[in-house]
């Protein structure tokens, strides 16, 4: 069967199982438009090629799968850049196929051509530009299996317009035709190293088991929960993480680092063990390295064996995916008797206790205007289905979601961690509703990030994509007016933003999205049941929060973890 | 997969003798863009380069660079294991320079006057080189060796009024011999070409 080449891209799209891809066309990707009209796929016209990148995230965040965008050459390829560096860092697998100008063209600076495979070299775990349309098929097919396997990751196909135009016969490679001899991602761990973990984990009278979000990417949170159980070990889930273990939990500590609980935080600095699952050392849950767990061992697994003492020395290092490991684990511990440890760790969660009943998450509530932001994330919490998926933009807002909500399922977080891009929020909200139409979805945004993608609404109440968003509309960017007033000696330096330019009810109803507003506390909870109670289109609410509160706890930058500050209502009662 | 390194301290700059320099010989698959990527690879994590030599190999799917890395810059394990995950790198092989027999060549044009030519030649040979090319009052002579003879030679060399020195970073193989076991470690996948097969360790 001969095929152009735009055909063979979209068939090796359907072969791969895609559903749902995220776009906007333009000239060097036309081709490739073309037979999108006859295809099985589903195909969402984004405002900007940002949101179809966030929006690919978003939607392979909650479902597991890769997601899919396609954009044009030149402006369309880069502004898909922002997601891509987001999603390498937070290991999320994404395709992202974009037109090029025609092969005989490159390197000539032809209308609409950029270096897209050079910009992206670094932020993508791997990138083709395709010069044959013979090699469409395995390419597609090594894009997709490089991007799901291993440490998953964004990957990109840079397809020159001539390429999709010119004819090839089609074929589907098997596994064997790929053409990737250097690829051979770890997988299974060595019984040794399991052995040894075991050992430094029966010895631990400090342990903790700190798990990031490799453990979800290898879906091992009911393994994980195995785990805790068999060996009565508290948990810290990472911002990543959230949702791998239930916050309900009586071993779950909740979230570690810059903006973590204080047992979570104190519970890994005075450790002795610590069991890195699928979690990388970064420095906002280490806090200044030298002085990050100073008494601990560590147990590091990781499917990327570049990430094993990389930032910290492991004492015992295991390459492999955390579920596999995990199952290894307990398997090996099948042989020993039961319940062991139990009274060893008493004196431990004796002192977990102590911290948990001292330093619970605190703020002052109000019941005037301004409204209290972390209340609105309670009330939204409080009166959400369950397994609704919460979205979160970057900043303040971000760490109150994160703090408050109460995450008992996995994939029902969303957020963007390592590369903390704002705007993430709207667009990863909307993937996230396409990829699980059954969940309700709520963004928990912040003014200035909501500025920065709010024109996606127009494609959710286009596409009737019904995901509600939060505005946590404190008028300013608040995490860095946060910093500022703590670091800078309150000098205020562009952060202002005001509360009602724009007027965010008026241009919720402009995109076509139903706009509600609440001001006082009285009104943050029916506002929150009117949106519940719409389903057929976007809802977005203005809520008009304090300016002045802060986030809680905060480990100051490259302060040691021990230098954490804690609510100033703890430290009048420290004193 | 992973490579079992001995060293007790990531940090600690190198692997014996407090050398700095560290060969590495990486296959690579002979794809546009390769050479790009490894490059790139070492500029964005900021890995020290003293030396790189590309050239290809007796199967034309894949290249060889030979890279002399400075592990002063950063632990040698991580840029071994960044490396590795590059997807066109197929194998890696480390050399410590004791273990390896290692040649680079050099290309220097000097002043030499006829009265300054005879001792310049007499230089050349006492190293084993050869006189390229002469001009009225230059030449242009070459030396292959080991990079520390080249140093001494470019060394010298200069008091001759050296006019331009081109040197083309070393190449290395194992010694046949590789003394005590460790010196030398292979990464590399046990079968090429497969994909999704589960490999342990
Ligand atoms: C694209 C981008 N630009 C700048 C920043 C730096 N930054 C981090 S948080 C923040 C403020 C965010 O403001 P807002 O969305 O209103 O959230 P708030 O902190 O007020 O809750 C800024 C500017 C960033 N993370 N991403
Ligand atoms: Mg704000």
């Amino acid at each position: 069967m001969q095929l152009t080449g735009a055909q063979a891209l979209i068939k090796s799209l359907e072969m791969q199982g895609v559903d749902v891809m995220f776009g906007l066309p333009g000239g060097a990707i036309l081709p490739v438009y073309d037979p999108i009209l006859g295809s099985s796929i589903r195909h969402i016209l984004v405002r900007h090629e940002q949101g179809a990148g966030h929006m690919a995230e978003g939607y392979a965040m909650v479902t597991g799968r890769p997601g899919v965008a396609m954009v044009t050459s030149g402006p369309g390829a880069t502004n898909i850049v922002t997601p891509l560096s987001n999603a390498y860092m937070d290991s999320t697998p994404l395709v992202v196929v974009s037109g090029q100008v025609s092969t005989a063209a490159i390197g000539t600076d032809a209308f609409q051509e950029c270096d897209i495979t050079g910009v992206t070299m670094g932020i993508t775990k791997h990138n083709w530009l395709v010069t044959r349309a013979a090699d469409i098929p395995r390419v597609v097919a090594e894009a997709f299996h490089v991007a799901t396997t291993g440490r998953p990751g964004p990957v990109l196909v840079d397809v020159p317009k001539d390429v999709s135009t010119s004819t090839m016969e089609w074929y589907w490679p098997e596994p064997e035709d790929l053409d990737l001899p250097g690829y051979h991602p770890a997988t299974a761990p060595d019984a040794q190293d399991v052995a040894a973990a075991l050992t430094l984990m029966g010895q631990a009278e400090r342990p903790v088991l700190y798990v990031g979000g490799g453990v979800l990417k290898s879906r091992g949170a009911e393994s994980l929960r195995a785990l805790a159980e068999r060996t009565g070990f508290p948990v810290v889930t990472t911002l990543m993480a959230r949702g791998a273990f239930p916050d309900s939990h009586p071993q779950c500590l909740g979230m570690p680092g810059m903006h973590g609980n204080y047992t979570a935080v104190t519970a890994m600095q005075r450790a002795d063990l610590l069991v890195a699952l699928g979690a990388r050392f970064d420095d906002r849950v280490t806090g200044r390295v030298d002085a990050f767990a100073p008494g601990a061992r560590v147990v590091h697994v990781d499917i990327d064996p570049a990430e094993l003492h990389k930032v910290r020395r492991a004492d015992v290092a295991i390459a492999g995916d955390c579920r596999i490991v995990l199952d290894a684990l307990l398997d090996a511990m099948d042989g020993q008797s039961a319940g062991q440890g139990s009274d060893r760790l008493a004196p431990w969660w004796d002192r977990i206790h102590e911290w948990q009943a001292r330093f619970p998450l605190y703020y002052e509530s109000a019941d005037q205007p301004p409204i209290k932001p972390q209340m609105v994330v309670e009330e939204l919490r409080d009166r959400a289905d369950p397994g609704t998926i919460v979205v979160a933009g970057v900043g303040q807002h971000q760490m109150w979601a994160s703090q408050f909500w109460r995450f008992e399922d996995p994939y029902t977080w969303v957020n963007s961690g390592g590369a903390g891009t704002m705007g993430f929020a709207v667009p990863a909200a909307i993937g996230a509703k396409v990829g699980r139409p059954d969940r309700s979805v709520w963004a928990v945004d912040g003014d200035g990030c909501f500025q920065m993608t709010a024109q996606e609404l127009v494609t959710a109440a286009a596409e009737r994509i019904p995901v509600k968003v939060a505005i946590l509309n404190n008028a300013y960017l608040g995490m860095v007016r946060q910093w500022q007033e703590m670091f800078y000696g309150e000098r205020y330096s562009e952060v202002y933003l005001s509360p009602d330019l724009p007027d965010y009810v008026k241009w919720a109803e402009a995109m076509g999205c139903v706009g509600l507003r609440a001001e006082s506390p009285e009104e943050v909870g029916p506002a929150i049941d009117k949106a519940n109670a719409v389903d057929d289109r976007p809802v977005v609410v203005d809520f008009r929060t304090d300016a002045f509160e802060k986030v809680y706890p905060m480990v100051p930058a490259g302060a040691p973890n021990d230098a954490i500050v804690v609510h100033p209502a703890h430290e009048r009662l420290a004193r | 997969m992973t490579v079992a390194f001995e060293r007790a301290n990531a940090h600690e700059p190198s692997e014996r003798g407090g050398e700095r320099h560290h060969i590495l010989t990486v296959l690579v698959e002979n794809k546009a863009g390769v050479l790009a990527r490894v490059a790139g690879l070492f500029s964005r994590r900021g890995f020290n380069i003293f030396s790189l030599a590309v050239a290809p190999t007796d199967d034309e799917r894949f290249s060889r660079i030979t890279i002399v890395v400075d592990v002063a810059s950063a632990p040698l394990e991580q840029i071994v294991q960044q490396l590795d995950k590059l997807v066109n790198v197929v194998a890696i092989t480390e050399l410590a320079p004791a273990d390896a027999v290692q040649r680079e060549l050099l290309l220097a044009t000097v002043e030499a006057e006829p009265d300054a030519r005879s001792q310049v030649i007499q230089l050349v040979g006492v190293f084993g080189g050869e006189v390229l090319d002469v001009g009225p009052d230059r030449l242009t002579v070459m030396l292959a060796g080991p990079p520390d003879t080249l140093d001494s030679f470019e060394r010298l060399l200069d008091t001759y009024a050296a006019v331009e020195i081109q040197r083309t970073g070393l190449v290395a193989l194992p010694r046949l011999d590789p003394g005590p076991p460790g010196a030398r470690r292979r990464h590399e996948p046990a079968r090429l070409g497969r994909i999704g097969d589960p490999r342990s360790g």
